[in-house]
């Protein structure tokens, strides 16, 4: 059995032990190539996990604390992840594939429906294509998914840049060096 | 980028605010480890480039913040002292809720782009550029408008730390319910 997949349900298991990102020497660019599948990551989102995300990143407004507020007013099914967090979720889906050289350039997500309390979220990933830019960054490009059962809740784009060799490390290019 | 012509039928003044850089500002209070903790915490996230000063003083020459913290430095305290009313981030979203009559809205859409790493001790301004407003829409949520908003991010030596987009969705619920 995949190690990252729950032996009950056969969906990507729940929490951090799902992926390990302490090496700094995780990936280089040479081992990923279009078609790459990134290990999934599976979450059991609870209130807890809406609120915890939404108060981290400042966001006070009340869909994402307030159950009576969300459903009554906003007409969602319950408080649900904010912005700011999903974007936190999915910058560690990628550097836990990553490793800590790996550099988010852009990240462009669509919120397609809400993830929930109660949810099975669901990350997948599939890197869609790698270039090494005019400065010698390199880049890999990688589809992202989030489900929770049968629903589709995001949809990301990432362009991630990752060490070309094992002593290249996109952390140290800066201004025009830098094309994210 | 070409953006779309503005929707025909929008209010001179909000038709006006296109294009109109707005809301410059500076953050009341400097960049630092715990909100990256709260935000590492949140998602379970043990990159030790966040966690283990070695490890970022290797990498980066020192402590940084994931990039996906970049807009919680611009968001007000919910409370402070002398100010009024709900204070809010992205106030250029609420002016387009209020003066359009949309009570409600969600996010639909975000572009996060990172430049220079944010760092213990940066003090971030930022200004928000609306970009788009598209015709009425109706969605399961309602009826309303999508609109686009960009926020550029520097620190205080004026280097580009990050640029985002927000696609908002200002609606009015079929079945409106007071509160």
């Amino acid at each position: 059995m995949n190690p990252q997949t729950s032996a009950a349900t056969g969906s990507p298991a729940t929490s951090s032990a799902a992926m390990d990102n302490t090496g700094t020497d995780k990936i280089v660019l040479d081992q990923v190539s279009a078609g790459t599948v990134l290990p999934p990551l599976g979450y059991d989102v609870s209130a807890t996990t809406v609120v915890l995300g939404a108060l981290a990143s400042r966001d006070w407004r009340p869909m994402h604390h307030d159950h009576k507020f969300a459903t009554e007013r906003n007409g969602t099914a319950d408080i649900f992840l904010n912005t700011p967090n999903l974007a936190a979720w999915f910058e560690r889906y990628i550097t836990d594939w990553t490793g800590p050289k790996g550099r988010i350039g852009r990240l462009t997500f669509r919120i397609r429906d809400s993830v929930f309390p109660g949810d099975h979220m669901v990350f997948a990933g599939t890197v869609s294509g790698t270039e090494i830019d005019e400065s010698g960054c390199g880049w890999a490009s990688v589809d992202i998914s989030v489900t929770a059962g049968d629903r589709l809740c995001c949809t990301c784009t990432a362009r991630v840049a990752l060490p070309t060799d094992g002593t290249d490390n996109p952390w140290t290019r800066r201004s025009e060096d830098w094309k994210p | 980028m070409t953006e779309p012509a503005p929707a025909a039928d929008l209010p001179e003044d909000v038709r006006a605010l296109i294009g109109k850089a707005q809301y410059h500002e500076t953050a009341t209070f400097p960049v630092e480890m715990g909100y990256s903790y709260n935000t590492l915490a949140a998602t379970e996230n043990g990159n030790p480039l966040y966690w283990d000063f070695e490890v970022a003083e290797q990498l980066t020459g020192g402590m940084t913040l994931p990039v996906s913290t970049l807009s919680l430095w611009m968001r007000p305290h919910r409370w402070a002292p002398g100010a009024t009313g709900e204070q809010v981030a992205l106030k250029t979203h609420f002016d387009l809720k209020e003066r359009l009559g949309l009570p409600e809205a969600i996010m639909s859409d975000n572009t996060l782009i990172g430049y220079e790493p944010v760092r213990p001790g940066d003090v971030i301004s930022h200004h928000q550029v609306l970009r788009s407003i598209s015709d009425v829409k109706t969605t399961k949520l309602g009826t309303g408008r999508f609109w686009v908003i960009d926020v550029e991010y520097h620190n205080q030596n004026g280097d580009l730390v990050g640029v985002e987009s927000y696609t908002g969705f200002g609606y009015r619920r079929s079945t409106e319910v007071n509160s």
